[in-house]
């Protein structure tokens, strides 16, 4: 679960991490009041949206005037931001932060992820603040610092100093820097976090190191002991789709091709997306029905799949295992009678009662074209989505 | 012969009286694997699918022998059911939850370092022995005692490529489900080294996926230690980048973690790839190894 960068600071300053004062804006008026309540003259403004890249885009700007917050406000609250990091829809906005405004000497780059292979807590440092880690990773991987955490021992000082040293840092900023490091990990670990991000962490010019933005991942799977973490969720940043798909326990990410998929275990629907490419045709879609099936959420994964304007064909491939393949071809006969259901469906299927199902599915007298083998069902459906294009 | 598990492996199951536990439990009976009992507290000193149930692990080990645990509990209890079969003595967990919190997993394999306990899984359809020893949540029947082993990171896709090497004959020795989690408890490579070992085992199927980069660190293992032939395919070629595995995971993998980068890495190290699943058995038939 991604969380706004205001959420993030909330978090950063329960953990002593130093981070500006700031108030989140729903309206115009709100920002003002936010502006007035923090005092001065300056201040920095930023749209809320789950994704990076949102300087460059223009939703990040220093005002000095009510009447610049006000122009800031009118022109994102309510429209989308397309950055680097989303789709070409962008995501919506709609909170502010309004924050005091920081001098900065020097930006650095400060993250913790959990590195797979080694089955720890990484803290990954770098003095190339600000600009995409990603590209500093590939282009200078020598400029990245790390930390491996000890899961028995936890971070360690020596760790923090050593970071702080490479990223040369002098005289008081050491200890700061090694206490924000300690504070970070016992942040990570305590709520569990899969990604925590400081890009850019700053030397300000009176010398002292603060978090300038906040990216805060939480394990999703961890939330049942964190219920105060849970209701920081917006779920108006997640596609309208996926998140409609995740309500029925449907796994779904919208593609670019024409070919809906339906398919049961996460490894099999990539599978028929890539036999469905390399048959020459476009998945529209990745949809994983999961292991317990039911006339339900068979019926709901077609309206998913079917409120894309792009399919001209679905693809159905379910190999049962616990689930019967005759109790999901009594859900897509439902589906097709309730959803109406104008493309074509091709249908395989094998393993658990997939006889039965077949059978099932050919007296349904629906339109519905069978396929015996896998690529076979692929081939089928690049024809078929190729005939409803119009030529 | 084969590897973890066999007729002779004596399993019990934590869990046991949920539904979940209760339904593939009773399979496991039908298959024939050798079910000494189960673990449900408060629910020690009676009996379930004719099986005895026991208040801890420690007790069900201690009364039937078992050396190998399936686990079913919710993902909220898992880190504790694994650390209690560990803590037992059991020297096999096969965890089939999907959902266990990543840190969790990271604290249970540092709790495991230089342990004789093995986990497969979590998120993971288990371990089958065919004829022998059926042990988590995989259709029975679509496989076949043979000479092929196969260890993947998903579930239906395992299952298409098991059908295949029953299709042709040759069936398979074991079959590892070592799941789709970013912090298994067993990896690819621990599983080749066994197969590798396995006299039982001809040929190696390996099924990965898109994320992390277990496949490339296989693909070393195999280039200098796996002597029998590997038919490798890796899912997700078509999958985007950038959806979310979690944006400085992509980091410290250097940039890898695509389908592409798995394929080649494995090209080079010898194994024989496949980019149609439904091909994995046509390129085991080439290798003209005898049926069974």
């Amino acid at each position: 679960m991604n969380l706004h960068e205001y959420q993030s600071k909330e978090l950063f300053a329960k953990y002593g991490l130093p981070v500006s004062s700031g108030r989140v804006a729903r309206t115009a008026d709100e920002a003002v009041a936010a502006a007035s309540d923090l005092g001065g003259n300056r201040w920095v403004i930023k749209v809320q949206v789950h994704a990076g890249g949102r300087g460059k885009a223009g939703g990040v700007k220093l005002v000095g005037s009510e009447e610049e917050i006000r122009t800031f406000a009118a022109h994102w609250l309510g429209s989308r931001i397309q950055t680097v990091q989303t789709t070409d829809d962008g995501q919506p906005v709609n909170l502010l932060y309004v924050e005091e405004i920081t001098d900065i000497a020097t930006e650095l780059y400060l993250g913790a992820v959990i590195d797979r292979a080694t089955a720890r807590v990484v803290v990954m440092a770098s003095a190339e603040g600000g600009v995409e880690i990603e590209q500093v990773a590939a282009e200078t991987p020598e400029k990245i610092f790390r930390a491996i955490i000890d899961p028995g021992l936890g971070p360690q000082e020596f760790q923090g100093r050593q970071l702080a040293f490479r990223l040369g840092m002098q005289g008081a900023q050491i200890a700061q820097f090694t206490q924000l490091f300690i504070n970070l990990c016992r942040m990570f670990e305590d709520l569990d976090c899969s990604l925590v991000e400081i890009n850019p962490l700053v030397i300000t010019t009176d010398g002292d190191i603060h978090c300038l933005d906040a990216k805060v991942n939480i394990d999703s799977n961890a939330l049942f002991r964190h219920p105060e973490l849970a209701e920081l969720n917006d779920p108006t940043q997640d596609d309208e789709r996926e998140a409609l798909a995740a309500e029925f326990d449907l796994n779904y990410v919208a593609l670019d091709g024409n070919i809906g998929c339906m398919v049961n275990g996460a490894g099999l629907a990539m599978g028929t997306m890539d036999l469905v490419k390399l048959r020459g045709g476009m998945p529209a879609n990745f949809l994983d029905v999961g292991g317990g099936v039911t006339v339900e959420s068979v019926s709901q994964a077609f309206k998913i799949i079917l409120a894309d304007p792009d399919v001209k064909a679905v693809l159905i491939n379910i190999f049962g295992g616990i689930v019967s393949c005759a109790d999901i071809a009594d859900g897509i006969v439902r589906a097709v009678q309730e959803v109406g259901v104008e493309v074509p469906v091709i249908v395989r299927f094998d393993g658990n009662s997939a006889e039965e199902g077949s059978r099932i599915l050919a007296n349904s007298g629906l339109n519905i074209i069978g396929a015996t083998t896998l690529p076979e069902a692929a081939e089928k459906a690049v024809a078929a989505a190729d005939s409803m294009v119009p030529a | 012969m084969s590897i973890l598990v066999d007729k002779h492996t004596k399993v019990i199951c934590q869990g046991i009286t949920g539904s979940q536990g209760t339904l593939h439990t009773e399979q496991a009976i039908a298959y024939g694997t050798q079910m000494v009992g189960g673990v449900t507290p408060g629910k020690g000193g009676t009996e379930h699918l004719g099986l005895p149930v026991f208040d801890t692990v420690a007790d069900a080990v201690d009364a039937t022998g078992a050396t190998t645990s399936v686990i079913y509990v919710p993902a909220r209890f898992c880190y504790d059911s694994i650390l209690e079969a560990v803590n037992a003595g059991i020297k096999l967990i096969v965890c089939i939850t999907e959902g266990i919190p990543t840190l969790d997993m990271l604290r249970v394999k540092h709790h495991l370092n230089g342990m004789q306990t093995r986990i497969v899984g979590p998120n993971c359809p288990g371990v089958i022995t065919p004829g022998e020893c059926k042990i988590g949540i995989m259709p029975g029947e679509i496989h076949l005692p043979g000479k092929v082993g196969v260890v993947s990171r998903s579930g239906t896709l395992t299952y298409e490529a098991v059908k295949q090497t029953t299709d042709i004959g040759l069936g398979q020795s074991t079959c590892v489900g070592i799941g789709g989690d970013p912090i298994p408890g067993t990896h690819f490579i621990d599983v080749l080294r066994l197969f590798e070992d396995d006299s039982a085992t001809e040929a190696i199927v390996m099924v990965g996926e898109i994320g992390g980069t277990a496949e490339e660190e296989a693909a070393a293992f195999i280039a200098d230690h796996v002597s029998k032939p590997v038919v490798a395919y890796i899912a997700g070629v078509t999958a985007p980048k950038g959806k979310r595995m979690g944006h400085a995971g992509a980091i410290i993998a250097g940039g890898k973690g695509t389908a592409e980068e798995k394929f080649v890495a494995l090209r080079e190290a010898g194994a024989q790839t496949v980019n149609n699943l439904a091909e994995i058995g046509e390129l085991l038939n080439d290798l003209n190894l005898r049926s069974s």
